[in-house]
C-alpha cells in the first residue's frame, strides 16, 4: 500500500492569536509552530497501514522553510519519505493549494492518500476534497475508522448527529476527525533517525502545476468582541447562587 | 455576468433542514443586491412534495433533481446533481449549508468549478462586483473578512449564524432530468442518534470538564434535559474517555454559538474559549475561583460543580412548574 499524506504547519492551538499591523494576518512572532492535530492523525493512521500491510508512507506539504519542523515530526513519528514544496513566498488560498498538491501526487501511485479534514488555522475543510476532485479520485471526510480489502476502503464518517459507513474504491482520500487514533509521540531513536531520512524539496516554480491567481483575499481580520469579565454571582448557599443565576439569565438577558 | 444567485438546500429524513431555509434567506439578502433571481435547488429522491416550501423564503425558481441515486445524500452523486443544476442557472453566487455534507459539496464543486470558496461563513455581503464573507478562523479566535474574485462565488454558511426569514416568493417546482455517471461512494449503513440535540444547532449547551472528576454526567445532563440543551465536553473530558469525541467544543472539537453556554467544572483552556466564544451568554460554574473561564463569562459562580449544577435545575424546573 502507497500511502501519502498532506500535513500543514499551523499555530499550536494554545497559541493566543493577534492581528499584525496590516490587519489581514495574525502576528508571528512568538508562534509556536506544530503539525496540525487532524494531520498528526493522518500520519499516525497511515503508519498503522503501512505496518500491518506493507508499503511506504511518504509527506508531503506546502509551505516555507520552516514547514520543515513538521515534516520532520512526521519523519521522527517513522514515516518514510517527505516532499515540501517550497512557495517561494508566494501565498496560495485553499484551491491553490489543493491544485499544486494534487499535481504533485499525479506523478506518484499512491493507493490512499491521507489528510486533516481541516487544518485548525484556515478552518477551510477545502483541501483534502479539493485534491480527490483535481485527481478524479473519491473522498470520504471525517474517518473515524477504516479498513481496506480487495482494492476497496471502508470508512466510519462522522456526519451532523450520526455516523455513516461508506465504502469506495481506492485509490481515494479520507479525510481524519477525531476518534481515529491517538498520534503517537515521537521518540528519540526516531528523532535520530528521522535526521538522516531525505527530504525533498520541489520549488513552485519547477512543479509544472500553474496555482492561478488566488480567488480568495483576506481583506480584513479581527479580534471577535471580547467578553470582559463576568460577574461573580454571590450567595450564602448554592441555592441562593443558583436563584440568583437564574433570575438573571430570565430578567436581564432574557435567555431562558 | 449573470446576477442569479443558487441556494443548494439539504434535507434530513424527507424535510428539509433548518439550515435549508437559513441558505434559502441569505440567498434573498444576496439577491437584492444583485438584482436576483433567487433558485433554490433542491436533490433527493421523492423531494416533490416539500420543494415548494422553498417558495415560502422566497425562492424566485424551485429546481428540483428527483433521482434515486440522490436518497442518501451522498456527496458524490449531489456534486454530480448539482452541477448539473447549477449549467441551468449560471449563478453569480451559489450559497449552501456548511453541513457534514455540504462541506464536501462546497470543496469539491469549487475545484470543479474552480470557482472561489468561502467556508463556514458567520456574514456575507456584496461589495461592488464582489461578494465579502465573514468567517472565523483559528476556530473562532479571529474572524476574517475575505473577498472572492472569480464566478461563481461560492458561500457556505454556518449553521445558526444567518436568520431564517419567510418571504413569498413566486416560485413554482421545475424538475430537473439529472444524469448520474460513476458514482463510488456506497453507502453501508447510516446511524443518527435519535433525540440527540446536535451541539452546533442547540440553543443551549451546557458543557462538562475535567472538574466533573469522571464520566458520570448525570448532574450535567439534567440540567440540559431541563433546559432543552444539548450536552457538550471539554477536551480533557474527552481525553479522559469520559464523553465521545462528538461531544468535543474547542479549536479541535466543534465550534458552538448557543444563546447561552453553561461550562460546569471547565477551566477555560485558549482552545476551549475559541470554540465558544460566539455563544451569546455564558455561564460559569467552578470551584477554582482563579479558573480563566471566569474571565470570559458573563456570569460566574465559584462552587462546587456538584452543589450549584443541581441547584440551578432546579431553580430551572421551578420556573417551569
Amino acid at each position: 500500500m502507497e500511502i501519502a499524506v498532506l500535513l500543514k504547519q499551523v499555530p499550536a492551538t494554545e497559541s493566543l492569536v493577534e492581528i499584525a499591523d496590516d490587519g489581514t494576518a495574525i502576528k508571528t512572532e512568538g508562534i509556536n509552530w506544530v503539525m496540525n492535530p487532524y494531520d498528526e492523525m493522518a500520519v499516525e493512521e497511515a503508519l498503522q497501514i503501512r505496518d500491518a500491510a506493507g508499503g511506504t508512507v511518504t509527506v508531503f506539504s506546502l509551505g516555507p522553510e520552516k514547514t520543515v519542523e513538521a515534516l520532520r515530526t512526521a519523519l521522527a513519528m517513522g514515516a518514510d519519505t517527505a516532499v515540501r514544496i517550497d512557495t517561494q513566498g508566494t501565498l496560495l488560498d485553499g484551491m491553490a493549494t489543493a491544485k499544486v498538491l494534487a499535481g504533485e501526487l499525479k506523478k506518484g501511485a499512491f493507493d490512499l492518500i491521507i489528510a486533516g479534514h481541516r487544518a485548525v488555522d484556515d478552518d477551510n475543510f477545502q483541501v483534502g476534497p479539493a485534491v480527490a476532485e483535481f485527481m478524479g479520485i473519491p473522498h470520504i471526510s471525517m474517518v473515524i475508522r477504516q479498513e481496506q480489502a480487495d482494492g476497496k476502503i471502508r470508512c466510519t464518517r462522522t456526519i451532523d448527529g450520526g455516523t455513516l459507513v461508506l465504502e469506495t474504491a481506492l485509490p481515494a482520500l479520507i479525510t481524519t476527525q477525531r476518534g481515529l487514533n491517538e498520534p503517537r509521540y515521537t521518540s528519540l531513536p526516531g528523532i535520530m533517525k528521522a535526521k538522516k531520512k531525505p527530504i525533498d524539496t520541489r520549488a513552485l516554480s519547477e512543479t509544472g502545476t500553474d496555482p492561478g491567481d488566488p480567488m480568495v483575499e483576506t481583506i480584513a481580520m479581527r479580534l471577535p468582541p471580547q467578553r470582559k469579565g463576568g460577574r461573580i454571582i454571590e450567595g450564602d448557599s448554592a441555592a441562593d447562587k443558583a436563584a440568583a443565576l437564574v433570575r438573571a439569565l430570565r430578567e436581564e438577558t432574557k435567555v431562558i | 455576468m449573470s446576477q442569479g444567485i443558487l441556494a443548494i438546500t439539504e434535507q434530513v429524513d424527507g424535510s428539509f433542514k433548518n439550515i435549508s431555509f437559513e441558505v434559502i434567506s441569505t440567498g434573498k439578502k444576496i439577491a437584492e443586491k444583485t438584482g436576483g433571481p433567487l433558485t433554490a435547488a433542491v436533490m433527493g429522491a421523492g423531494v416533490d412534495a416539500i420543494a415548494r416550501q422553498a417558495a415560502e423564503y422566497g425562492a424566485d425558481r424551485i429546481l428540483v433533481a428527483d433521482h434515486e441515486g440522490l436518497k442518501d445524500g451522498l456527496s458524490d452523486a449531489c456534486i454530480q446533481a448539482a452541477a448539473q443544476l447549477m449549467a441551468h442557472v449560471d449563478p453569480a453566487v451559489v450559497v449552501i449549508g456548511a453541513t457534514s455534507s455540504g462541506k464536501d459539496i462546497a470543496a469539491r464543486l469549487s475545484a470543479r468549478l474552480n470557482a472561489p470558496l468561502a467556508m463556514d461563513c458567520v456574514d456575507v455581503r456584496v461589495d461592488g462586483d464582489r461578494v465579502v464573507a465573514t468567517r472565523p478562523m483559528y476556530g473562532g479566535k479571529v474572524l476574517a473578512d475575505v473577498s472572492l474574485s472569480g464566478f461563481p462565488a461560492i458561500v457556505a454558511i454556518r449553521p445558526r449564524a444567518m436568520e431564517a426569514v419567510a418571504a413569498q416568493g413566486a416560485g413554482e417546482v421545475e424538475k430537473v432530468d439529472i444524469r448520474l455517471d460513476g458514482t463510488t461512494l456506497n453507502l453501508v449503513e447510516k446511524h443518527l442518534e435519535t433525540g440527540k440535540i446536535e451541539l452546533t444547532e442547540a440553543d443551549v449547551v451546557v458543557t462538562g470538564g475535567r472538574g466533573m472528576g469522571g464520566d458520570d454526567f448525570t448532574v450535567v445532563e439534567a440540567l440540559a434535559k431541563a433546559l432543552g440543551a444539548a450536552v457538550g465536553a471539554s477536551r480533557s473530558a474527552v481525553d479522559e474517555g469520559w464523553r465521545p469525541v462528538s461531544d468535543q467544543v474547542g479549536q479541535t472539537g466543534k465550534v458552538v454559538a448557543p444563546n447561552l453556554y453553561i461550562a460546569c467544572g471547565v477551566s477555560g483552556a485558549i482552545q476551549h474559549l475559541a470554540g465558544m466564544a460566539s455563544s451569546r451568554v455564558v455561564v460559569a460554574i467552578n470551584k477554582d475561583p482563579e479558573a480563566p473561564i471566569f474571565a470570559k463569562c458573563d456570569f460566574g459562580i465559584v462552587g462546587d460543580l456538584f452543589d450549584v449544577v443541581p441547584a440551578v435545575t432546579a431553580e430551572i424546573e421551578k420556573l417551569k412548574g
